[in-house]
């Protein structure tokens, strides 16, 4: 079953946060390879993470 | 000895400013930085040798914003629409499909250079609801693991990934709005 952007946003999230099963992993990288907007939803939760780090400096 | 003190009474209006983005609460955010002054001044050995003084007197700060968050978090309770990831619904179509895909951002670490970049995220983060920005800011900021911010919070865990969720979703969309469209 593929899984929708719906699901894909709430795990990428959550790989942010919590080590993903194998079977989540392999979900997540067949629907990111073949989903533009979910891999840039991907891109900007690292920004995000980037630019929290830098927050103050 | 003088000299330290005014140099660390310097830096209390950014301390100041630094608190009330995660505190959300004036009040708190001048206690915690009157008990990091105080502490600093009594610690003034603890700072001998290293060289960024703001950088040190952070790093206190950040304790004592957790320790306020936590007293914070035993006399308030989340509120229930915190927890409920369903608002987000508008932004997938009935299959689960972005009803408006995220966009290519293209090299957004040009930004990470600008003051006003960090201006316009401020801004977004001020209109989280304040545990979900305070749980983003000690997982994402202060680098705390997911389990420590729930028990600082008196959350559950699926809470916690939930709270996160929120904050991740409402920046990215405030931020493309406001900053990389513009």
């Amino acid at each position: 079953m593929m899984l929708t952007c719906k699901e894909v946003s709430r795990l990428v999230s959550q790989g942010l946060d919590r080590r993903l099963g194998l079977g989540e992993r392999v979900k997540l990288r067949l629907h990111l390879a073949i989903c533009d907007g979910c891999r840039n939803f991907r891109r900007q939760l690292d920004f995000l993470r980037e630019a929290l780090a830098r927050l103050g400096q | 000895m003088k000299d330290f003190r005014t140099d660390v009474e310097g830096e209390r209006p950014y301390l100041l400013r630094y608190a009330s983005l995660q505190l959300r609460d004036r009040q708190a955010a001048e206690d915690a930085v009157q008990d990091t002054l105080v502490a600093a001044l009594a610690g003034e050995k603890g700072f001998a040798g290293r060289s960024n003084l703001r950088t040190w007197l952070t790093g206190i700060l950040k304790h004592k914003i957790v320790d306020t968050i936590r007293k914070q978090a035993r006399e308030t309770t989340l509120l229930a629409t915190e927890a409920d990831p369903a608002d987000f619904d508008a932004l997938f179509d009935d299959t689960g499909h972005w009803a408006q895909a995220p966009a290519d951002w293209g090299h957004p670490d040009a930004a990470l250079g600008q003051k006003q970049f960090f201006a316009a995220l401020e801004d977004c983060l001020g209109r989280l609801p304040r545990k979900t920005s305070q749980a983003f800011l000690m997982r994402e900021h202060m680098g705390l693991e997911t389990t420590e911010i729930c028990k600082e919070l008196g959350v559950t865990s699926t809470h916690c990934w939930v709270l996160l969720y929120r904050a991740r979703m409402a920046l990215r969309e405030c931020l493309e709005t406001n900053w990389f469209k513009k």
